[in-house]
C-alpha cells in the first residue's frame, strides 16, 4: 500500500533521515520504533508532506505522491494523528472533529456517529472546548479528529505520550479496533513494548536507518531489541 | 443547542433592525451637525476596518499592518470613479481634467473599491504571506507606506491628481432625499453608512462562521496542526488576506465620503495603528467588541474627552492643564487601565449576543432574588 524507497531527509543541513525503505501492506498494523532522535518523526512528516525529503521515494497506492503538498496527500487517504495531539484547544470538540473533515464536502453525520461510537467519552464532551479535555481525551480527540477525514492509512506520532499507562492500554485497544475496522495504520513509538505487541511488523530504526526488521512477536522476543528498547 | 443558535440569530436581527431605526429618527430629530453623527458615521467606518482587520489579525492570526494601504487605495478608486464629469475639470485643474471622463454611479464605485484593494492584496500577498508574524507585520506596513508614495506620485496625476486633493465627488450628504429646491426632506447621511457597513459585517461574520472560518482559526492555533488535517495553508491565508483587504478598501470609500476630500497623506501609519488599538481594545477575536471599540475610540477622540482641550470638563475649570494635548494624555491613560483590567480586550474572544444580554440580566435578576430571600 505505502511503499518508501531509499527515502533521504536533511534538517538544515542535519541528515535526519539516511536512505531508508519500508513497506506497509494494507490493513495491517506497521510500527516503526526507536530512541529519541533516530528520524521516525522525519520519516513520517516527510510521507504527510509537512517536510521536503532531499531524495527518494513515496509510492501510496501505486501512485508517486513524493514531494506532493500535505493537502493533497490527506486528500489521498493518507492522514496523521501528530506528535503531541496538537488539538485546537479554543475550538469545540465537535469543531475539532469537523477541521478534522475538512477536505470533505459531503455529509459529516454518520463519520461523527462512528467515531463518537469508538470514543464515548467524547460524545459526552462534544461541546467542551479541545483546551479544557485532559491529556488522554485530548489524544482520544486527536485520533478521532484524523479519523473524520476517512483515511485509508493512518499515520500516529508517538500516541502514547505522557499519557498514564492504564490510558495508553486503553489507546492501544482503540488502535487494534480501528484497524479491525479497515484502516491501515504506521504507528511510530518509543513504547517499544506495546507498540510490538499490536503490531504485525516492526522495524527498528537508529540513527537515521533502519537496523532491524521483522513481525512484532520476533522483534519482542529478539535479544538485541530487548537490550535496547525494553531494558531487560 | 439549535433552537437556541436559531433564537439567538432571531434576536440579533431584530437588535440590528433596532438600531437601525434608532438612527433613522435621531438623524430627522437632532439637528443635522450634531457631533453624535460626526462619531456615528466615523465610528461606523472604523467598525467596517477594525472588523476586517479582526478577521485577519484575529481570526487567521495573520498580524498584517498593511490596512490603512488598502483603505487609501478604496478611497481614490471611489473618488476618481465617482467625480461628476462636469466637475472634473475643477478638480484635475493642473493635469488638464484627468484622463477618466466618466463617472460610475456610488454603489459600483464601492464594490470597486474593494475590488481594487483586493486585487493589491492578491498580487502582494503571494510574496508576503509566507512570512511569519512580524515580519509580515513590517512587510504589510512597508507596502502600505509605498501605496501612499505611488499614489503621490507627479507621473500619475491625470489618474490619482499627484499630491492635490480629490473632491467634489459625492458624499455621505448626498444619501438625504431631498426636493425639487435642493431642500432635505429625509435624512439618510448616518442611516445609508450604517446600512452598507452592516451588510459587509453580516458577511464577514457569516464566513466566520463557515467552515473556510473553521479553518481560518485551525491556522491561527496551529498551523502544522492546520496543515496536517489538510488545509491548503497559502490559499486560506491568501483568501482571508483579499477577503480582509476588500473590505478595507469599501472601509475607505467611507472614509473617503465621509471626509468630502481624498489626500493620500492622510493614509498614514497612524490610521493602521488606530485602528489596531480599536481591535486589541475590542477583543482579538471578537466582531462585536471591534464595533463597540470602534465606536468607544471615536466618541473618546472626538467628542466626549474635547473639553479636556479647551479649558472646561464636565463643569471643572482648570485652564492650567487643561490644554490643547491634554486630551491625549487622558486618553492614553484610559488605554492603559483598559489593558491593565481587561487583558483581553473588552469582549475577549467572545460575542456581544441577544442571548448573552439576556442571560446576563437573568444572572442579575435572579442573584436579587436570592438575596431578597435570605
Amino acid at each position: 500500500m505505502l511503499k518508501i524507497t531509499d527515502l533521504k531527509v536533511n534538517y538544515g543541513g542535519i541528515e535526519a533521515v539516511k536512505s531508508i525503505s519500508f513497506e506497509v501492506q494494507e490493513k495491517s498494523i506497521v510500527t516503526l520504533i526507536g530512541a529519541n532522535g533516530a528520524g521516525k518523526s522525519t520519516t513520517l512528516r516527510a510521507i504527510s508532506g509537512l517536510v521536503k525529503q532531499r531524495s527518494g521515494k513515496i509510492e501510496f497506492l501505486g501512485d508517486d505522491i513524493t514531494g506532493k503538498d500535505a493537502h493533497f496527500i490527506v486528500s489521498k487517504g493518507i492522514t496523521m494523528v501528530p506528535e503531541g495531539r496538537r488539538i485546537f484547544p479554543d475550538m469545540t470538540v465537535l469543531e475539532n472533529l469537523k477541521i478534522g473533515a475538512y477536505l470533505r464536502k459531503d455529509d459529516l453525520t454518520e463519520d461523527i456517529k462512528w467515531v463518537f461510537d469508538l470514543f464515548p467519552r467524547l460524545k459526552e464532551r462534544s461541546w467542551q472546548l479541545g483546551g479544557t479535555l485532559s491529556g488522554g481525551e485530548q489524544q482520544m480527540l486527536a485520533v478521532a479528529r484524523a479519523l473524520m477525514s476517512r483515511p485509508k492509512l493512518m499515520m500516529m506520532d508517538e500516541p502514547s505520550l505522557g499519557l498514564a499507562p492504564l490510558v495508553v492500554r486503553d489507546i492501544f485497544a482503540i488502535i487494534k479496533e480501528i484497524n479491525k475496522q479497515g484502516v491501515t495504520i504506521l504507528l511510530i513509538e518509543q513504547n517499544a513494548n506495546m507498540a510490538l505487541h499490536v503490531a504485525d511488523v516492526g522495524y527498528v530504526m537508529e540513527t537515521g536507518r533502519i537496523t532491524m526488521s521483522g513481525p512484532g512477536k520476533e522483534l519482542l522476543a529478539s535479544p538485541t531489541v530487548k537490550a535496547a528498547y525494553l531494558g531487560s | 443547542m439549535k433552537t437556541n443558535n436559531k433564537k439567538n440569530s432571531l434576536l440579533t436581527i431584530f437588535i440590528l433592525i433596532g438600531v437601525f431605526v434608532l438612527v433613522f429618527v435621531l438623524e430627522q430629530i437632532l439637528p443635522a451637525n450634531a457631533m453624535l453623527f460626526t462619531v456615528l458615521q466615523k465610528g461606523v467606518i472604523y467598525a467596517l476596518v477594525a472588523v476586517s482587520m479582526n478577521l485577519l489579525n484575529g481570526f487567521t492570526g495573520l498580524f498584517s499592518l498593511g490596512q490603512a494601504g488598502f483603505m487609501l487605495i478604496g478611497a481614490y478608486c471611489y473618488g476618481i470613479f465617482t467625480i461628476p464629469v462636469l466637475e472634473r475639470a475643477s478638480v484635475y485643474q493642473y493635469f488638464d481634467g484627468g484622463i477618466i471622463k466618466f463617472a460610475l454611479p456610488v454603489p459600483i464605485a464601492l464594490i470597486l473599491a474593494g475590488l481594487a484593494a483586493a486585487v493589491f492584496a492578491a498580487l502582494i500577498g503571494i510574496p508576503v504571506l509566507r512570512l511569519k508574524s512580524d515580519y509580515l507585520a513590517i512587510a504589510t506596513l512597508g507596502f502600505a507606506e509605498i501605496i501612499r508614495a505611488i499614489f503621490q506620485w507627479d507621473k500619475l496625476g491625470p489618474v490619482t491628481n499627484g499630491s492635490n486633493l480629490l473632491r467634489k465627488f459625492p458624499s455621505f450628504n448626498d444619501f438625504n432625499i431631498t426636493d425639487a429646491n435642493g431642500a432635505v426632506i429625509i435624512r439618510m447621511s448616518t442611516l445609508v453608512p450604517f446600512i452598507i457597513v452592516g451588510i459587509c459585517v453580516l458577511i464577514i461574520v457569516l464566513l466566520i462562521n463557515s467552515s473556510y472560518g473553521r479553518a481560518f482559526k485551525a491556522i491561527r492555533d496551529d498551523e502544522v496542526a492546520a496543515e496536517a488535517m489538510g488545509i491548503n495553508l497559502f490559499k486560506h491565508k491568501e483568501m482571508s488576506f483579499v477577503i480582509s483587504s476588500f473590505f478595507a478598501g469599501v472601509g475607505g470609500a467611507l472614509l473617503a465620503m465621509y471626509q468630502m476630500t481624498i489626500q493620500a497623506s492622510a493614509f498614514k501609519s497612524n490610521m493602521t495603528y488606530e485602528i489596531l488599538l480599536v481591535v486589541v481594545i475590542g477583543g482579538i477575536g471578537s466582531v462585536t467588541g471591534s464595533c463597540i471599540g470602534s465606536f468607544l475610540f471615536i466618541a473618546c477622540s472626538e467628542w466626549w474627552l474635547r473639553g479636556l482641550d479647551s479649558g472646561t470638563f464636565l463643569g471643572i475649570n482648570a485652564p492650567v492643564i487643561f490644554r490643547s494635548g491634554f486630551r491625549k494624555v487622558v486618553f492614553a491613560v484610559i488605554i492603559m487601565a483598559i489593558v491593565l483590567f481587561y487583558r483581553k480586550g473588552l469582549m475577549g474572544e467572545n460575542e456581544f449576543s441577544a442571548y448573552g444580554i439576556r442571560n446576563f440580566f437573568l444572572r442579575i435578576f435572579n442573584k436579587k432574588k436570592g438575596e431578597a430571600k435570605k
